[in-house]
C-alpha cells in the first residue's frame, strides 16, 4: 500500500470516527428544531425547522433556574477545587515530605468510590444542618470528587515544570515574587487551566448528586431539572423542550473542546498513565 | 550545626507539606471518609425519616434482608452484564478508535476535538438522545431499520442494549484517549523491526503493542469498570429501572431518597461500596503482577 493510499485509508477512518461522535448529537439537535407534529414524524429530520422549543423553554423557569443554579454551581466548584488541588499539587510535586504518596493514594481510592453510596449520609447529615437544597450542598461533594482528578493533573504537570528558572531569574535581579510571577505563573497556567475544564465538566455533568441532595428551583442543576421535566403537564411535548433545553446545556461543552481540545486530552492522558 | 539545621529544615518542609495539602486532603475526607462511617453505622438500624421514632438497632439483619432479597441479585446481574459488555466493547473500540487517532495525519485535529464531544456531554443529555432515537414515538431507528413498531424498552435485553449502547457511545472515547495515550509510548523502533523480520500485522499486535500497552491498557480498565459498574444516570433516564434494567446504584438510591429507608439503603449503599472495593483490590493485584512482569522482561 502507497503511503498516499495510506493516509487516505485513515483520512476514511478518521471520518468514520467524527461521524460516531456526532450523530447522537445532530439528532438532538434535531429534535430539537421540531414543530407540532414533526416530533413524531419518525425521520432523523424535521420537516420545518422552529425556534419554539428554545423560546419555549427560556420562557420556562424551572429551565432558567436549573441553568442559573448549574453554571454557578459548576464554576464556584471549579474555582475552589482548582485552588486547593493546585496548592496541594505544588506541595506533593515540590516537597519531600512524608504522606505525599498517602495523600496520593487517598485522593486515587476517592476518585473511584461509587457516588450513590454517599447520598443516603449526605442527604441524611445535609438536612440536619441545613445543607440541603442549596448551593453550598452541591459544591462540596463536587469539590471533594473533583479534588483527585485535579491533583493527580497538576502534580503530574507541575513535576515537568523547570523550576530552576525561578532561581536563574532571581540571579539575574528579579525579586522573589517578579520570578513567580514571570516565570512560574506562566510555565504552570497551562496545567491549571486543564484541571480546571476537567473539574468543570464533571461537575456540569452530575446527576447523582443533582436529583438527591436538592429539593426546588433553589439548588436543581439542569440535568437533574431535565429529569424533572418529563411528562410535565406544562409542556405540550416534553420531548422537543427536553431537547432543546438538552442542546443548551451541550453548548458551553462543545465551545470548551473546540478551543481546548489539546490541554483536554493531554490533561485526561497524563494524571492516569504517567501516574 | 549544618546537620542541625538540615534536620530543621526538613522538619520545616515536612509541616509545610502538610499545610499545604491539608486543605485539599480535608475537603476529599468530608464528603467521603465521615459519611462512610456513618452509612456502615446507619446500615445497623431500622430506620425511616418518616418513622423518626421507629429507630431500633437491629445489627446486621439489613444485610441479610438485602442479600437474601431476590431483587438484590436480580440487579447485581444487571450491573455485571452491563458492565462486562461496556467495558469488553469499549476496550476493542476504543484501541481501534486509538489506533486511527495515532496513525491519522490528514483531520488529526478535527478527529482527536470530536473525539471529546460524547466524553464532554452531559451523561442525561446523551440518555435522552439515545432514549428518543430509540423511542416509539420520535424515534428514527425503528423506521431506518425497517422495525415498525419494536417497543425497545418494554423488554428486558432490548432495554439493556439501549443503555449499553448509550453508555458506550458516551464513554469509549474515555477508554481509547487512555489506550491513545499507552500507544504513544509503543517504541516505533520494535515496531520497525519487527516489520523487517517479516512480522504480519497481527503478530507486531500481539506481540509488540499490546505488551508495551499493558500499563496503560490495565489503568484504563480499571477506571472503566469501576465507572460502568456505578452505571446510574442513563437507566434512571431510559428505563427509570423497569423491566429488570435497575443498577445497584439505583437501588441504593431508590430505598434512601425515594423510599427513605436510611437503614436498608446504607446496607445497599455499603455492599456496592465493598463491591467496587473488591474490583478495585483484584485489579491493583492484577496490575501488580502484570507489572513486574513487563519489568522482568
Amino acid at each position: 500500500m502507497s503511503s498516499r493510499r495510506r493516509t487516505v485509508g485513515w483520512a476514511v477512518a478518521g471520518l468514520l470516527i467524527v461521524t460516531y461522535t456526532l450523530v447522537p448529537v445532530a439528532w438532538i439537535v434535531s429534535l430539537s428544531f421540531k414543530k407540532g407534529d414533526d416530533i413524531d414524524n419518525k425521520s432523523f429530520l424535521p420537516k420545518h425547522w422552529t425556534w419554539d422549543n428554545y423560546r419555549q423553554v427560556f420562557d420556562t423557569d424551572l429551565f432558567t433556574s436549573a441553568l442559573r443554579n448549574s453554571i454557578g454551581i459548576s464554576l464556584i466548584s471549579t474555582v475552589l477545587s482548582v485552588t486547593l488541588a493546585t496548592v496541594a499539587a505544588y506541595a506533593i510535586a515540590r516537597l519531600e515530605f512524608k504522606g505525599r504518596k498517602f495523600v496520593l493514594t487517598t485522593a486515587l481510592a476517592i476518585a473511584m468510590f461509587p457516588t450513590v453510596a454517599l447520598v443516603g449520609p449526605l442527604f441524611d447529615m445535609w438536612r440536619s444542618i441545613g445543607l440541603y437544597d442549596t448551593w453550598l450542598g452541591l459544591i462540596i461533594p463536587y469539590m471533594s470528587f473533583t479534588l483527585p482528578l485535579a491533583i493527580w493533573t497538576l502534580s503530574a504537570f507541575f513535576r515537568q515544570i523547570p523550576w530552576e528558572l525561578e532561581q536563574a531569574a532571581q540571579v539575574d535581579g528579579a525579586t522573589p515574587w517578579q520570578a513567580f510571577r514571570k516565570v512560574i505563573v506562566p510555565l504552570a497556567a497551562p496545567g491549571v487551566f486543564t484541571a480546571a475544564i476537567l473539574t468543570f465538566f464533571f461537575a456540569w455533568n452530575d446527576f447523582v448528586f443533582g436529583i438527591s441532595l436538592t429539593a426546588t428551583d433553589a439548588a436543581r442543576p439542569v440535568p437533574a431539572a431535565l429529569a424533572f421535566f418529563t411528562g410535565a403537564s406544562f409542556f405540550q411535548q416534553p420531548t422537543a423542550a427536553i431537547s432543546a433545553a438538552a442542546v443548551v446545556v451541550t453548548i458551553p461543552v462543545i465551545v470548551l473542546v473546540l478551543i481546548f481540545q489539546r490541554k483536554i486530552v493531554a490533561g485526561l492522558t497524563s494524571g492516569a498513565v504517567k501516574g | 550545626m549544618a546537620v542541625r539545621s538540615d534536620t530543621i529544615r526538613a522538619r520545616d518542609e515536612q509541616r509545610l507539606g502538610w499545610y499545604l495539602v491539608a486543605p485539599a486532603f480535608l475537603v476529599m475526607l468530608a464528603v467521603t471518609a465521615y459519611p462512610v462511617g456513618r452509612a456502615i453505622w446507619l446500615s445497623l438500624f431500622r430506620n425511616r425519616i418518616t418513622d423518626p421514632g421507629g429507630t431500633e438497632f437491629v445489627g446486621l439483619d439489613n444485610y441479610k434482608v438485602v442479600l437474601t432479597d431476590s431483587l438484590w441479585w436480580t440487579d447485581v446481574g444487571t450491573t455485571v452484564i452491563v458492565t462486562v459488555v461496556t467495558v469488553v466493547v469499549e476496550l476493542v473500540l476504543g484501541f481501534a478508535l486509538a489506533s486511527v487517532m495515532h496513525r491519522v495525519v490528514l483531520g488529526r485535529r478535527t478527529v482527536r476535538t470530536a473525539i471529546l464531544i460524547p466524553y464532554g456531554i452531559v451523561t442525561v443529555v446523551a440518555a435522552f438522545a439515545w432514549l428518543y432515537a430509540f423511542s416509539l414515538s420520535s424515534g428514527f431507528v425503528n423506521s431506518w431499520l425497517g422495525l415498525e413498531d419494536k417497543a425497545w424498552f418494554g423488554d428486558r435485553w432490548s432495554a439493556l442494549f439501549v443503555i449499553i449502547l448509550s453508555e458506550i457511545w458516551k464513554t469509549t472515547p474515555f477508554m481509547s484517549l487512555l489506550l491513545l495515550a499507552g500507544l504513544a509510548q509503543v517504541p516505533e523502533e520494535l515496531q520497525e523491526a519487527a516489520r523487517v523480520d517479516g512480522a504480519t500485522w497481527w503478530q507486531r499486535l500481539w506481540r509488540v503493542t499490546l505488551p508495551n500497552m499493558k500499563p496503560a491498557i490495565m489503568v484504563a480498565l480499571l477506571f472503566r469498570t469501576l465507572d460502568a459498574y456505578r452505571i446510574f444516570d442513563s437507566i434512571f433516564i431510559m428505563t427509570g429501572g423497569a423491566e429488570k434494567t435497575e443498577s445497584v446504584s439505583f437501588l441504593a438510591y431508590r430505598q434512601v431518597i425515594v423510599r427513605t429507608e436510611l437503614g436498608l439503603g446504607s446496607a445497599v449503599s455499603m455492599l456496592l461500596f465493598a463491591t467496587v472495593v473488591l474490583i478495585a483490590f483484584v485489579f491493583v493485584k492484577v496490575f501488580g503482577t502484570d507489572l513486574s512482569r513487563v519489568r522482568g522482561e
